[in-house]
């Protein structure tokens, strides 16, 4: 990546695409303090995402603002990993990948309140917070489904199994970025390994490391969605209300 | 014209109307330039993607040009990060006034204070229960009273 435009630009997709993902579950979630649960964190990752592009933007001095960058790229053109972007699947796959994202993003928050550039310091120190409820909030339904019943401790297992390789993608080292996603991984397995192990489920093997989210390669899940996202705003540019 | 410190500070948060901006603690400052007559108000979210922000903006703007302040600009910063430590005396209680627990002090910051127990607003018990972990807005969590049995809202420690 290419300092700190590409970085921010990442951080802010990553955000973004969560929150569009997570918002699919609005009226569908298997009960209604969860729907809300879900939106709520939607909301929160949106307002990271809004803040994250803004500064993208402004960064990029193209006289592009966060709904250019949100609305009118092409999927090739976004930087999120792919672990955002997969299908919600069934519940306890949504709460895999919230529980790996909010286990990345805590850390990562932590660590951009320290740095040097007080722009994303700022959104660093807004944004942890929030992180925190999350990573609590996904780490009570990872144990509770895995530490069960069968059924949900084997869908749980399977989860995980299927999350668990688009995880390494958010560590891939980048020593030119304000702050280096290799260095998050430590307080990233501290945090999963107990929790895991309370839930008593077990990692997969590392082996399997699909990646390339971060140079605009997704998957094909990414295209579906953005065409949802982007409809409205492309079919009428410039709308207000 | 009257002092446009005072006019900010009567707004009163769209979502929850029992509580002025200034009592919840995301008015920041109000400047007037001597020179221009320009007030500039700075706020800051208590969410990252709190989706009140622009009706504050608005009621700002109408309230300063009430009190005759036609020419003001509304800043948002996110840096030192919103607390609920910020909420004032008089807002807690107004918040318990209307129903709404208010939030327990956040020991570390950063870090989300685990409540072990919250007062109900109604009868004043510690037998309460959390029934979800998110709530009506960003910023509420919702909780029952085992006592009177009456559901309410709790503003979580952030």
């Amino acid at each position: 990546m290419n300092g700190p435009v590409d970085f921010t630009l990442a951080l802010g997709d990553d955000a973004l695409i969560a929150a569009q993902r997570l918002a699919e579950w609005t009226t569908r979630a298997p009960e209604m303090e969860e729907d809300i649960a879900l939106a709520n964190i939607a909301l929160d990752q949106l307002g990271a995402a809004r803040l994250l592009l803004s500064y993208a933007a402004e960064l990029e001095g193209a006289g592009r603002d966060e709904d250019a960058l949100a609305y009118l790229r092409d999927d090739r053109q976004f930087r999120n990993v792919h672990l955002v972007e997969l299908p919600n699947g069934d519940f306890a796959v949504t709460m895999a990948k919230l529980f790996f994202l909010a286990a990345y993003q805590l850390p990562l928050y932590t660590a951009l309140a320290g740095c040097s550039d007080e722009r994303l310091a700022a959104i660093g120190a807004k944004a942890r917070k929030e992180s925190a409820y999350h990573l609590e909030h996904a780490a009570l339904w990872v144990k509770r489904l895995g530490d069960g019943t069968e059924e949900s401790h084997s869908r749980m297992q399977l989860a995980v199994d299927q999350i668990w390789p688009y995880t390494h993608e958010l560590f891939a080292a980048d020593p030119a970025a304000p702050v280096d996603p290799a260095a998050l991984r430590p307080a990233f397995d501290a945090t999963v390994g107990p929790v895991l192990a309370e839930a008593t489920l077990t990692l997969p093997e590392s082996g399997w490391a699909p990646a390339g989210g971060r140079a605009g390669v997704h998957t094909e899940h990414l295209s579906y969605l953005l065409a949802e996202m982007q409809v409205l705003h492309r079919a009428h540019p410039g709308a207000s209300w | 014209m009257s002092d446009p410190r005072t006019a900010a500070a009567s707004v009163v948060d769209p979502e929850i109307r029992v509580i002025t901006i200034d009592e919840l603690g995301i008015l920041r400052a109000v400047e007037e330039d001597p020179g221009s007559g320009r007030v500039t108000v700075t706020i800051t979210p208590t969410y990252t993607g709190c989706p009140a922000m622009d009706v504050i903006r608005s009621d700002i703007r109408r309230a300063l040009t009430a009190a005759g302040h036609p020419d003001a600009e509304v800043r948002t910063v996110y840096s030192p990060p919103w607390s609920t430590d910020w909420i004032s005396e008089g807002g807690r209680a107004k918040l318990a006034a209307a129903g709404i627990a208010p939030p327990a002090p956040v020991s570390t910051p950063g870090v989300v204070a685990l409540t072990l127990s919250v007062r109900c607003p109604r009868c004043g018990s510690p037998e309460t229960e959390q029934l979800s972990r998110f709530g009506s807005t960003a910023c509420k969590a919702l909780w029952r009273c085992r006592s009177c049995s009456e559901p309410f809202d709790n503003l979580k420690a952030l």
